[in-house]
């Protein structure tokens, strides 16, 4: 199939891999980045004048959750894809604990099958142990060869130290990370919010950041006993933060990751016991998320992910004791992310190395790159453009989440993925 | 209390929610409608036309039986709903439950629920009044202001008392709201217990902490025991034994000889003997244990008739 070319004009073009900070015209051709500023143009092309926005390296969500196969009434490969389109991403990876689990290579190929004409680009992230139950290393070199690009048992920690030893070394054979779900659920188990005093007052039954902590510190341990890259998912504490720091600064082969609402609210959020503020690990306090801004701004964090987290009302309009887990983020984390930039405690180059050069980078993924014949994985963003974040709006098939009605500044308009525009909202 | 005054709700969920003046309305409120209870025809037309549901997801036998006699007293129309006989055993979630409640058009609903929080859903579903019966380890609204009420009567006001809690703070809804209230109404609460049973963040509710139950309570004018909930102890390892419980923390003579002569004794029930509380103290003549329970009727005479009677 031939795509016509297109001229993105006059655009802020940002790409941290080459150093550049240009404003330019950007061309599109054959699906690939192919000049800035070209002095002759193709036949049939599309110009876009993009005056006043910036134009980066398409955005990677490396964590989210697409419920594909099993849960489709919450989110579908096509939909979740449709809605990171809309969140600006051409690319995400996606959490193996759907019903059944990915663990084998049927399944990871049956996900890249369906992902085919979605959106945006999906790249399955295989389950650690076999049916995620953390007893047996699952079958990681046939799911590697059909494409998963990590392993995992996201939605559970992996209790057993020598089972997440073990594959940790596995995995390195493959050259692909382990991710960490850190918890510590003895701890846990019968929380439902961060422990301390609103817990307390509120009667929930708290989690205290131990929880995290414990098994952030464990895994640490276990990635410089193996020397094998580990990756931590979505951060929430500032003593996790000062653990990364100090095992980075010791030369530990680990990268972090952190989401946008860990960053953006505190346990406050959750008000009368709202349930679109309940997640795991859960909104912390104030310290926390100035920690989280620190460990982003001084590379402690590596990216930030969504943990994209798609819950029906069935499961999250109960008691908050009994209601699920999670938030919907794909169509917010830029947005969220833009407050970052425009309180400045990151750059508008680090937002771009926290949205797509490390996500492509950590996972071994093309993209995070604007250079000459990469594909053409764009993400055009509007960085002054207001909008209220309404339920109606939400492209996801899930609504859950606690930034309905909030006011927000920066999107994207346009989402570009291998020459194609998937969204464009200019 | 001044002339302007309005008591203006029309939940009843937290002890948090209402003003020093609030506290002090119920408890005169609840007062002068404790007389009907003595007499030989023991019920006004008051609430005559106004129906109210208990919907008790939680085993309880006085509290709900407290509530429902103070309904019929005022004349209300009454109907129970426990969790064996309702939908909730047939998987319909508690939104479902209010709704269709709802449809019947009740003009309060009295709900204990297992889970905190499961009253302030409620009122975002239903247009009756809510009153909550006791969420999980949140709340006991009604339960607080008839201990307000018991020693307002026996000591003649609260404010400049001291009042000791001992037991398992964490998980009690009564000490939530007891301290709650206490603070408000100007006395000094005092907590104490196993570590395992304080929580974090007590202190900001207007709590003081104590290790030694002795020190909590030195010189108190109130003591006040808690029940201790024998099945957490399964899915949480609060203490080593009950035994070694009753022998530190449990309230006997020796420790209430340390309190002020004139002490009350009080315990929200039912009372583990022996565990908590011995049994000379909880029958003791300082034991206030069973006005306890005539007031509770009062209070919730006094809280129906406030978010009901209006109009």
């Amino acid at each position: 199939m031939h795509l016509q070319s297109i001229l993105l004009k006059n655009g802020r073009i940002i790409d941290p891999v080459n150093g550049l900070d240009l404003v330019g015209n950007f061309l599109i051709h054959n699906r690939k980045c192919a000049e800035i500023n070209p002095a002759s143009l193709p036949e049939g092309i599309r110009e876009i004048d993009i005056t006043g926005k910036w134009l980066v390296p398409g955005l990677i969500d490396i964590h989210v959750h697409l419920r594909e196969p099993g849960e489709e009434y919450k989110e579908t490969i096509e939909s979740g894809a449709n809605a990171a389109a809309a969140g600006g991403f051409t690319a995400v990876a996606c959490m193996p604990n759907t019903k059944p689990v990915l663990d084998t290579a049927q399944m990871i190929k049956a996900v890249l099958e369906k992902a085919q004409d979605a959106s945006c680009r999906v790249y399955p992230v295989g389950a650690l142990s076999a049916h995620s139950k953390g007893n047996a290393l699952s079958d990681m070199g046939d799911m590697y060869a059909a494409g998963a690009v990590a392993f995992t048992d996201d939605g559970r920690p992996v209790d057993d130290s020598q089972l997440m030893r073990r594959a940790m070394e596995y995995a390195g054979h493959y050259g692909v990370p382990i991710i960490s779900h850190s918890e510590e659920m003895s701890l846990s188990r019968h929380g439902s919010m961060n422990e301390g005093s609103m817990s307390t007052r509120m009667g929930i039954i708290g989690i205290p950041r131990a929880a995290e902590e414990i098994m952030v510190y464990r895994d640490l341990a276990l990635a410089g006993l193996t020397g094998q890259h580990l990756h931590l998912a979505h951060i929430s504490t500032k003593e996790s933060v000062s653990l990364i720091r100090r095992a980075k600064a010791n030369g530990c082969p680990v990268t972090a990751e952190t989401a946008p609402h860990y960053f953006s609210l505190t346990e406050k959020a959750i008000g009368t016991y709202d349930t679109y503020a309940k997640m795991n690990p859960p909104l912390r306090t104030d310290k926390d998320v100035e920690a989280i801004k620190r460990g982003l701004e001084d590379g402690t964090l590596d990216l930030i992910a969504s943990d994209h987290a798609p819950h029906s009302d069935m499961e999250k309009l109960l008691e908050f004791d009994r209601a699920a887990n999670g938030i919907i983020g794909l169509e917010t984390s830029l947005s969220l992310a833009l407050q970052l930039v425009q309180k400045k405690t990151i750059s508008e180059t680090r937002l771009v190395e926290l949205m797509s050069v490390n996500p492509a980078k950590v996972l071994g993924l093309a993209g995070g790159t604007l250079a000459a014949d990469a594909q053409a994985d764009v993400t055009v963003i509007d960085p002054i453009r207001q909008y209220t974040y309404e339920r109606g709006s939400i492209v996801s098939t899930s609504k859950n989440s606690p930034f309905i009605g909030w006011k927000l500044t920066g999107k994207a308009v346009l989402t570009i993925v291998g020459g194609r525009i998937t969204y464009e909202d200019l | 209390m001044d002339a302007s005054y309005r008591f203006n709700h029309k939940h009843i969920l937290s002890i948090d929610d209402f003003s020093p003046d609030d506290l002090s309305f119920i408890i005169q409120t609840a007062e002068s409608l404790k007389e009907i209870s003595t007499r030989s025809i023991k019920k006004v037309p008051t609430l005559r036309g106004k129906t109210i549901i208990n919907l008790f997801f939680e085993p309880s036998t006085r509290t709900r039986l407290s509530f429902e006699i103070a309904a019929k007293r005022m004349s209300a129309d009454t109907f129970n709903i426990s969790a064996s006989t309702s939908s909730a055993t047939k998987g319909e979630t508690l939104i479902d439950t209010a709704k269709n409640l709802e449809a019947m058009r009740p003009d309060a609903i009295i709900i204990r629920h297992a889970s905190s929080g499961a009253p302030h859903m409620l009122t975002r579903y239903i247009s009756s009044s809510v009153i909550n019966a006791g969420d999980g380890t949140h709340q006991h609204p009604s339960q607080a202001l008839l201990d307000l009420m018991t020693v307002k009567e026996k000591k003649g006001q609260i404010k400049g008392l001291k009042v000791a809690i001992v037991g398992d703070i964490t998980h009690s809804r009564v000490a939530h709201s007891n301290i709650l209230g206490f603070t408000k109404m100007g006395a000094d609460v005092h907590v104490s217990g196993p570590r395992t049973m304080l929580p974090v963040g007590i202190e900001r509710m207007g709590a003081t902490i104590h290790r030694s139950v002795a020190e909590a309570v030195s010189g108190a004018d109130v003591v006040m025991g808690l029940r201790i909930q024998k099945e957490r102890q399964q899915q949480d390892p609060l203490l080593p034994s009950l035994r070694e419980y009753a022998t530190i923390f449990g309230i006997n003579a020796a420790m209430v000889r340390l309190a002020s002569p004139d002490a009350l004794i009080m315990h929200p029930g039912p009372i583990n003997r022996g565990i908590e509380m011995t049994a000379e103290v909880a029958d003791s003549v300082q034991s206030v244990i069973l006005e306890q329970v005539t007031n509770g009727v009062a209070i919730r005479m006094a809280l129906l008739y406030l978010v009901l009677g209006g109009d």
